[in-house]
């Protein structure tokens, strides 16, 4: 059975302002190399889906510039492939859609004009790996109309969509946390149902004047309609909050998370020229995740660095998530930073954040 | 219009650089790895691109699989083109003859038809032996400027080193009188460095020329070049000036991959103005574990380091386990170091298992020479492997290796 892939890379962007300034939720970077949007994509791509269109809003040039033609992903193909699906507007709108619901109205045209019998939608804030291929399938054998992913929380979550489930799997209600603790059933944000459904759904909404996917369409049609629940059981990042954003590059320095997440060497990105990264004479590193390119010559201790930074002699950086081409002086320290791209920290400058408050740097600041 | 290009370059890639041992089992040589994430046809083939040449031609002949694998088709060095682009040339069964190349010129000679559809004006022949940032428009305009036939590419060596090279005596101007093949008593310390650019249709001649002769080895350095000579043509030497190093033996490869280390480096890839390109690994980044002590080194995504490294150069994906101790060595793509291994001065290659405690190689001061471990190999627990041996075959636990 095939299937076509949707891939929203801006829904959730308010959960994440800072990061999203300047980029869409989707191409936040992540995880040292990576951008979300790679984790949607390589589960399309490894589940042999070959057709993913990936739905925009705004600000996403630095989108346009990670996913190119989509070669890396080996998304360029003659039919299908990677396509982006940039806001259309007509006479009566402007083309940028508010909710999923109007995003996907804005593109029934594509959703129509192809053949495959399924429909994988996902959002870019939740990184896993997970096999479509087996939603699918429990989604036929349970003869579903839609199926909802979930998984179970651990620990406390910001803006969590909660899902009751039956014991035989059926979901009877869904629910919108600001804030939650303890092992619940949350929603993954990631759909599958016939192509047709969706397109008639959509078509429905427009009748019933419906704005939300989730709130008003999904939840009043619970009852209605056979929506199942699908445990994703392995690891799940949710990135819901600046917060969270750092905690869960730091779960990549444990082992299993990071060979659960890239042990098969199948999350692809963006290929970039990078030089080897270098350690200097007197450089420590501990416990830490560094990109190609980087230069390190002083103390880097629990920290995920990204490509192309520079630490120099003296300096001291812990718990930090450092971004591509960020630049430390001599004798800098750092505690519990998140730096953007660019960001340049002169000589002796002494920053910190706390664990539960990690201090965010805007790209290209200069400190 | 008739498409043509300006200058095409002809890389010889067939050698099976047999003084690199073992590393070259499997491989041909400009495929051996360097610096990490290199192959060493990644600089000739960077240099041609940021020299504005985009059409080259890949001449294959020895173990072609790696290389043609990792040439693909030329995208990681903007080499996939409409006209033009990377093209691997391999030998071919023809009509009236078939036959391996059986020297450098007669590769070129026998892929003449490629040459001729791109109509080029300057041909530049390369080798995939060398490692250098070199930008052969210079060479180009020297040539043009010149109004040479043939213009070789020389470097000034030491008067010690001199006798190992193919050394050119010049006039003042550049202009070549003649050649020494490694000359016992050179008269100069100018030395080919095996870089030509010839006018297209001068070298068309003299390869057909060449061809004819029965008691020729159809080689440029032996042959063509001193046929050329004996013409008259005009032929000269452009100096080039910068690092330059051939990578033909264990010892040479070695070297030069130390070249990289230290501060500042005899030789810089870090170059943003001359970007060296190679086809990239698909890995995550690496991980320093808290046990992990990593020191004036190279060191590739993928890798996972719970050891100590040092003065060395990892290639991608390499694991060093706890209490692993890696020194002055280089280790290539997808090898394990299990735990407590200690490897001193040695070349391990890619894909390859060294089980726990297993010694290879001994300190440089020993005088016994660097170790070399192929590819694609076991060495069992605790086997001990002496300074200088070449390991071609899987060794067993325990088992002591002599050089």
């Amino acid at each position: 059975m095939k299937a076509l892939g949707i891939v929203f890379s801006n829904i959730h962007d308010t959960n994440l302002p800072e990061l999203v300034r300047m980029r869409t939720l989707a191409s936040i970077p992540f995880g040292g190399r990576y951008r979300l949007i790679d984790f949607a994509l390589s589960n399309m791509v490894n589940s042999g889906i070959d057709k993913v269109g990936v739905i925009t809003k705004r600000n996403y040039r630095s989108l346009m510039d990670h996913v190119g033609s989509g070669k890396d992903w080996d998304l360029a193909r003659k039919d299908g492939g990677l396509i982006i699906l940039p806001p259309f507007g007509d006479r009566d709108s402007d083309g940028l859609y508010n909710s999923r619901l109007e995003a996907l109205k804005s593109i029934t045209g594509f959703l129509q004009h192809t053949d495959e019998d399924y429909v994988v939608m996902t959002d870019c804030d939740n990184v896993c790996r997970i096999d479509y291929n087996k939603v699918i399938e429990f989604h036929r054998i349970n003869k579903a109309d839609i199926t909802l992913v979930y998984r179970k929380s651990s620990s406390e979550e910001d803006n969590a969509v909660t899902v009751t489930v039956t014991p035989e799997g059926r979901i009877t209600n869904l629910k919108y946390e600001s804030k939650i603790d303890g092992e619940q059933n949350v929603f993954a944000n990631i759909y599958v149902m016939k192509r047709s459904l969706l397109r008639n759904l959509i078509m429905d909404s427009l009748a019933s004047n419906y704005t939300h996917f989730t709130t008003d369409l999904l939840v009043t049609n619970l009852k209605a309609m056979r929506v199942m629940g699908f445990e994703h059981k392995g690891y799940f990042a949710a990135i819901t909050s600046l917060q969270s954003y750092y905690e869960r590059n730091m779960d990549l320095l444990d082992e299993k998370h990071r060979h659960e997440l890239f042990g098969d060497r199948s999350v692809f990105t963006k290929i970039r020229d990078s030089v080897p990264t270098k350690y200097g004479a007197c450089a420590v590193v501990k416990n830490s995740l560094i990109a190609d390119g980087c230069l390190i010559e002083g103390t880097v201790e629990n920290s995920v660095i990204f490509r192309g930074v520079k630490v120099a002699r003296g300096s001291v950086v812990k718990n930090c998530i450092l971004m591509q081409n960020t630049v430390l002086g001599e004798n800098v320290t750092m505690n519990c930073m998140i730096t953007d791209k660019d960001v340049v920290v002169r000589d002796m400058r002494v920053l910190s954040g706390s664990e539960n408050h990690p201090f965010y740097v805007p790209k290209g600041t200069m400190i | 219009m008739v498409r043509k290009k300006k200058c095409v370059a002809m890389l010889l890639a067939g050698g099976q650089g047999s003084r690199l041992y073992a590393l070259t089992n499997k491989i041909a040589k400009p495929a051996v790895s360097y610096g990490g994430k290199y192959r060493i046809i990644d600089f000739p083939l960077s240099n041609c691109v940021n020299s504005g040449i985009d059409t080259v031609g890949v001449l294959t002949q020895y173990q072609p699989l790696v290389l043609n694998d990792y040439i693909g088709n030329g995208q990681p060095w903007d080499l996939d083109r409409a006209f033009g682009g990377v093209h691997i040339l391999s030998p071919y069964q023809g009509k009236l003859s078939s036959d391996w190349y059986k020297g450098t010129a007669n590769a070129i000679y026998q892929n003449l038809h490629f040459l001729r559809q791109f109509d080029p004006e300057y041909v530049l022949v390369l080798s995939g032996d060398h490692i250098y940032k070199m930008d052969y428009s210079r060479m180009l305009n020297f040539h043009i400027l010149h109004g040479a036939d043939c213009t070789i590419a020389a470097i000034r060596v030491s008067p010690e080193e001199a006798s190992r090279f193919g050394i050119l005596n010049t006039e003042e101007d550049g202009r070549i009188y003649e050649f020494e093949e490694k000359p016992k008593k050179p008269k100069s310390t100018l030395a080919s460095m095996g870089i030509y650019i010839f006018g297209a249709q001068k070298l068309y001649r003299y390869l057909e020329e060449d061809a004819k002769k029965k008691d020729s080895h159809n080689d440029f350095g032996k042959d063509v070049l001193p046929a050329m000579l004996a013409a008259g043509e005009k032929m000269y030497a452009y100096p080039f000036e910068g690092y330059w190093k051939d990578v033909g033996t264990i010892r040479s490869l070695y070297d030069a991959n130390m070249d990289l280390l230290g501060d500042p480096p005899a030789f810089n890839v870090n170059d943003a103005s001359w970007k060296i390109q190679s086809r990239s690994p698909l890995s995550p980044p690496q991980y320093l574990a808290d046990t992990a002590k990593v020191n004036n080194s190279m060191v590739l995504s993928g890798c996972e380091i719970f050891g100590t490294v040092e003065n060395s150069i990892l290639s991608s994906n390499v694991v060093v386990k706890r209490g692993a101790i890696i020194r002055n060595s280089i280790v290539m793509a997808d090898t394990v170091v299990g735990e407590n291994a200690e490897i001193e001065y040695a070349i391990v290659d890619e894909n390859t298992e060294i089980g726990d405690g297993v010694k290879i190689g001994e300190r440089k001061e020993s005088g016994k020479g660097i170790a070399v471990v192929a590819r694609d190999l076991t060495v069992g627990k605790g086997a001990v492997i002496e300074g200088g041996a070449m390991v071609e075959k899987n060794v067993a636990a325990g088992e002591e290796v002599k050089k």
